[in-house]
């Protein structure tokens, strides 16, 4: 019983992920939300402001900078969080 | 994006994926799943994002592979 | 195979002779991330996979050994130290946080953000690093630093 109940619950799940999908943009399509914004700013100023040929690296630490610390830190406390935990290492 | 070349390979990720779930042995489970992630990283070079292909082939194929071996190391190898 | 390391001569001497190189292509991937694909994380990843790699082959004793505990915290640390030492620099010279080009060096605003994301990447890097080499000491056990019990 709890099988026919898992199997309908993954279609209904399924399908209301196709009918999402089929409204998500299309893929690579210049009318894209997030096309038309920032995009000529990153492509034809990033290297005069940031002095990056890699406009990613531009992005990632220039314009994004925030984030890319934030990032920093979440792994920086897994590490230090790791270490307070199993802190039974023997200097050798 | 080439398009039989990109559905091939979103076709290997599939099997792959299938395959990484249903198989008994966890050890090969997690070479299927480090394969998964190669295939990942083949994919995001087609679609010209670089910088995360390399991010995909370093930490997906690499590191998450020896943390699950380093993991099974400690537990049971095989799946009930 | 007594206390975890592996014993057969072929490895041993190709991990020694490839070790520096994967440890080289770090550095590339590090301070090449400005023109080409790569960057702090990427490069960081790859530096921890060499230490992974020692660690298989000559066993974890040995890898302690070389690079102890306390190297590591202050690795680690040092890291997220620079990028926001960075961004706080930026500040004492009146730009806002992580505004790169408010630097006092004899250098055009451009390369001066430039320097400031090498230093940044170079941060990341550090930081990826010492916390890959962590977590892989402390999921193995040290009587199986490669072994699987079947």
């Amino acid at each position: 019983m709890i099988r026919i109940y898992s199997i309908i619950s993954l279609i209904l799940i399924g399908m209301i992920f196709i009918y999402v999908a089929d409204e998500m943009p299309a893929f690579g399509s210049p009318d894209n939300q997030i096309n038309n914004r920032v995009y000529d700013r990153y492509t034809e100023r990033s290297f005069e402001e940031t002095g990056v040929t890699n406009i990613v690296t531009a992005i990632l630490a220039g314009y994004r900078g925030y984030d890319t610390l934030g990032e920093t830190t979440v792994i920086f406390t897994a590490g230090m969080s790791l270490m307070l935990l199993f802190s039974r290492w023997k200097n050798g | 994006m080439i398009y039989p070349l990109g559905l091939l390979l979103l076709l290997f990720l599939v099997i792959c994926a299938l395959i990484a779930v249903s198989l008994k042995d966890l050890l090969d489970s997690v070479i299927v799943l480090s394969v998964y992630s190669l295939i990942m990283a083949l994919t995001w070079l087609e679609m010209n994002a670089p910088d995360v292909a390399f991010t995909e082939a370093a930490v997906g194929a690499g590191v998450t592979t020896f943390l699950f071996v380093a993991a099974l190391s400690k537990t049971k190898r095989r799946e009930e | 195979m007594a206390n975890g390391e592996i014993t057969s001569i072929v490895i041993r001497t190709v991990s020694r002779i490839i070790i520096p190189f994967i440890q080289l292509f770090g550095l590339y991937t590090i301070i090449h991330g400005e023109a080409s694909p790569g960057g702090g994380f990427q490069g960081g990843v790859i530096l921890g996979t060499s230490i992974i790699l020692l660690t298989i082959v000559f066993g974890l004793e040995e890898a302690k050994r070389r690079i102890p505990r306390g190297l590591i915290l202050v690795f680690m640390s040092l890291g997220l130290l620079i990028y926001s030492g960075i961004g706080l620099l930026d500040m004492l010279f009146g730009g806002k946080y992580l505004e790169y080009t408010r630097l006092p060096l004899p250098l055009p605003a451009h390369e001066i953000s430039a320097l400031s994301i090498l230093c940044v990447e170079i941060g990341i890097g550090i930081t990826v690093m010492s916390v890959i080499i962590l977590l892989f000491f402390y999921s193995v056990r040290d009587e199986d630093a490669h072994g699987i019990n079947a």
